[in-house]
């Protein structure tokens, strides 16, 4: 209610922010032409748009951590000029980053006031910090110790400390830059009211995301952005999910993943019990059983850092077993049996590693090479003595056709592609020799929505073959629609298991963050067969 | 009994004049390492800081005079290193050693350029040295039996640099840990992003800090030419620069741990002095050699995690671009 009151007061008076024509080039890249975007004062404006659509360079631009070659900025209806984050903050524009930017040695209260100290003695400063602190929290309800030291919180309260950040050195324009990417969903709720919150007290947000449903579920406008241009604004209220896709992609997507129901059949890969202590002795899998059948995906969710890769290192080779077993393809692994990486895979499994930058492939390689990783000893890439070049970018040329990898050019240095097209080759990789077992770690991390849609199909059709595959993704829609039985994993143990079709995201996130405990209803903990 | 209470006073005695200068440097690389600027090169801003000293005091005869020239030229070799590591964004290891390179180089071709004595400066005396300061009382108190030894000859008794350099051990933790700059600085060496954001200059903060660290080992530098010794030697820092930062490290960048390391090793540099040629019970005598080789041994024993974790400031050795 008032928050529409003050929509509607906004747009009579100056608006928060209005940029006009920025442009910004990146040596021949331009990743941003004539923006132009207007945000009404005491309103939520989303901004969306794939990767490289350019919406970070302009938040950067308009907090002064890069110069716009040229446009205006006006803010409160006066044109200012930001050449740094101290012009920014002095304007009245808050930001809370993506990758927080926060001192994790440093107590909360001493993260709050660092750069905007009331004195040169530290004692002072502190005194009247927390007094400060103390009525922020009182009035925006953003409780939070300030003693903590703040690398022991939970990521969501960090969050919450960088938001107090921006309100202490009195931000009335707050920009928030894909703030729920490590939250849980109920984090996600907390964040939307403190968000509301803030609203209804008059500040400005334009919140960055590339996420649909946050847009719909908090945003008064959203702004489209595509190839560093402004596409479309539109009123929230009159527009959906569909409409946005297609203006973000410049086509029409499918959202859902298009799958007939699963027919599972005899298990493929089975863990019993898998138990992985870290060299500090903390158990990061803590005896951990499932099974993944032919036919069908089995989705893993749970907020990132709970045991996933873990247990992907374990499945693929990668890690050795320390406690427990697997059985793949009737092949047991464990303690007695140790294999190493490269005897999973001639035991057909396939893995597409969580990070592909880290474990997927060498970006400092070229595309043909890395098309190649994992199987380079294989006959029909070595000669007697050397490489068999020719074979080797063959094989890569194929499957950049296959899998519509672009641009089509095996020579090209890996780290040269986007984001989704890194993915799209290593997934070739794995899946084009048809591995009964399939891992699949974060499919579609930092990949645009065409080519979800795209690396979707072929995990589908590779199940629909008759194989066995595991997700692991920290999306929620993604488990949710791709895989057909998800478990939840907390703190390395596997603290809940449903069907796909009787999952929503009240129930995952309540057992991601473990608030279902191990007694939650029955249709959370039903197992399908 | 009163003959071993004389040899440990005087061995300690000797310990504090041998870690007069690894306390200065590690302070010094203390102001730089907690911003995450890797200080490799504190032996060479010392070996130059000496070599100006002793040439200024060589020249005009004041000790004062030479201790401001130390200084000066320290702090001109660190800015050397900022402008290489802050504002180009080099690497900090390679433009280090070349700051010590440098120093080794430079200080023996001008020395026999402007001296001709081989590298040598010509020996200094009067005024153009620092000598020892009797604290008020030390001679009234010299006969009561043991606390009157120590005060008179532990305590008082040493030059100006020797109490500067104790001085600087609070100094340092007050900034550090209590000053508005102190904040900062800490938090430009764990994360520099977060400090940009905050509307502070990553560079100007950075650059203080090495100019801290300059300012302190041009006086560790003077302490050896024209207080411990009376001229300057070639390559008379000998390796006190890596054992500073050795104790640095072995300190965990706090300041009191890191005195107290470098005592530890102050300590047995000086026992290596008492017990050389010294037969040892049981043990005979021990080899010089391996006495002198102890602190090395013993740093990389400790240092190889028989400490616990030594955690560096996470920024440490990374140069800061805003642009990724």
């Amino acid at each position: 209610m008032l928050s529409q009151d003050n929509t509607s007061q906004g747009a009579a008076r100056s608006p928060a922010i209005d940029l006009r024509k920025i442009n910004k080039s990146f040596g021949p890249v331009k990743a941003n032409k004539d923006v132009d975007l207007i945000v009404a004062k005491g309103s939520i404006h989303g901004i969306i748009g794939e990767n490289g659509a350019g919406k970070s360079t302009l938040m950067s631009i308009l907090y002064g951590f890069y110069a716009a070659d040229s446009g205006e900025i006006w803010v409160n209806g006066k044109l200012t000029s930001i050449h740094s984050s101290k012009d920014a903050i002095a304007t009245g524009i808050g930001m809370v980053h993506q990758h927080f930017m926060l001192i994790d040695t440093f107590t909360v209260l001493e993260n709050v006031m660092l750069g905007a100290e009331q004195s040169s003695s530290l004692q002072q400063s502190k005194k009247s910090a927390r007094a400060e602190l103390q009525r922020l929290s009182e009035e925006f309800g953003l409780a939070v110790d300030p003693d903590a030291i703040t690398g022991d919180l939970a990521v969501g309260l960090q969050q919450r400390v960088e938001i107090l950040k921006a309100l202490y050195r009195g931000a009335e324009i707050l920009i928030l830059d894909e703030p729920t990417g490590v939250l849980t969903p109920q984090e996600v709720q907390q964040l939307f009211d403190i968000l509301s919150a803030l609203r209804e007290r008059g500040v400005s947000v334009m919140l960055i995301t590339h996420k649909l449903q946050e847009i719909i579920a908090i945003t008064d406008e959203v702004t489209v952005m595509r190839g560093g241009t402004m596409v479309a604004t539109r009123e929230t209220a009159e527009t959906n999910k569909e409409e946005l896709a297609e203006l973000m992609v410049g086509r029409k997507v499918l959202l859902r993943v298009d799958k007939e129901p699963a027919k599972p059949q005899q298990v493929l890969l089975e863990a019993k019990n898998l138990t992985l202590l870290d060299s500090a002795g903390i158990a990061r899998l803590d005896d951990v059983s499932l099974q993944v059948r032919a036919g069908e995906i089995l989705g893993i969710a749970g907020v990132s850092g709970n045991g996933q890769t873990e247990l992907l290192d374990v499945l693929s080779g990668v890690a050795a077993v320390q406690q427990g077993s697997i059985v793949l393809n009737g092949v047991t692994i464990d303690k007695d049996n140790v294999l190493n990486a490269k005897d999973f895979r001639h035991l057909s499994l396939g893995h597409v590693a969580e990070d592909r930058h880290k474990q997927g492939m060498v970006t400092e390689f070229s595309a043909r090479e890395c098309a190649i990783m994992g199987f380079q000893d294989e006959p029909e890439f070595n000669g007697r003595l050397l490489m068999d070049n020719a074979a080797v970018t063959e094989h890569c040329a194929n499957l950049m056709q296959q899998f519509d990898v672009r641009p089509n050019n095996p020579h090209l240095k890996a780290a040269n592609f986007s984001g989704g097209n890194q993915q799209k080759l290593c997934i070739a990789r794995e899946i084009e020799r048809q591995p009964k077992v399939l891992l699949v770690g974060q499919p579609t991390r930092g990949v645009d929505i065409g080519a979800i849609e795209f690396i979707h199909q072929q995990i589908v059709s590779l199940r629909d073959a008759g194989n066995a595959v595991l997700v692991v993704s920290v999306e929620l829609e993604e488990v949710m629609s791709l895989c057909d039985r998800i478990v939840v994993m907390f703190e390395g143990r596997i603290v809940g298991e449903m069907a796909a079709v009787n999952a929503d995201a009240q129930k995952l996130g309540l057992l991601m963050g473990n608030a279902g405990g191990d007694d939650s209803d029955n249709s959370a903990t039903g197992v399908v067969s | 009994m009163s003959d071993f209470i004389l040899i440990a006073i005087s061995t300690l005695d000797a310990t504090i004049r041998v870690s007069t200068p690894l306390i200065l440097c590690a302070m010094a690389g203390l102001f730089s390492e907690r911003s995450g600027i890797v200080d490799i090169g504190l032996e060479g801003k010392m070996l130059a800081g000496a070599f100006a000293a002793a040439a200024i005091a060589a020249v005009t005869g004041s000790a004062w005079l030479g201790l401001g020239a130390a200084i000066g030229v320290s702090i001109c070799m660190a800015l050397l290193h900022g402008f290489a590591c802050i504002t180009h964004k080099g690497n900090q290891v390679v433009s280090g050693l070349a700051i010590n390179i440098l120093a080794s180089g430079l200080t023996v071709t001008l020395g026999i350029a402007w001296f001709h004595q081989g590298g040598q400066t010509p020996l200094l005396s009067g005024d153009a040295r620092f000598f020892s300061i009797d604290l008020p009382g030390a001679l009234a108190v010299a006969d009561v039996p043991v606390l009157g030894a120590i005060y008179t000859q532990l305590i008082s008794g040493h030059n100006a640099l020797v109490y500067i350099a104790f001085m600087t051990v609070p100094v340092t933790w007050w900034l550090v840990y209590q000053t508005r700059f102190g904040l900062r600085l800490r938090a430009v060496g764990e994360n520099p992003q977060a400090v940009d954001t905050a509307g502070i200059s990553v560079f100007w903060l950075r650059y203080r800090a090495v100019i801290c660290a300059g300012l302190l080992c041009g006086i560790a530098g003077a302490y050896l030419s024209i207080a411990q010794n009376a001229s300057f030697i070639r390559e008379m820092s000998a390796g006190k620069g890596y054992i500073a930062l050795a104790a640095l490290i072995f300190g965990k960048w706090r300041p009191k741990t890191a005195l107290l390391a470098c005592l530890l090793f102050g300590f047995l540099e000086a026992l290596t002095v008492r017990l050389e040629g010294v037969a040892l019970p049981l043990i005979g005598e021990v080899p010089a050699q391996l006495m002198q080789a102890t602190p090395y041994i013993l740093t990389v024993v400790l240092l190889a995690g028989f400490i616990g974790k030594a955690i560096a400031p996470k920024a440490i050795g990374i140069p800061y671009s805003k642009e990724r």
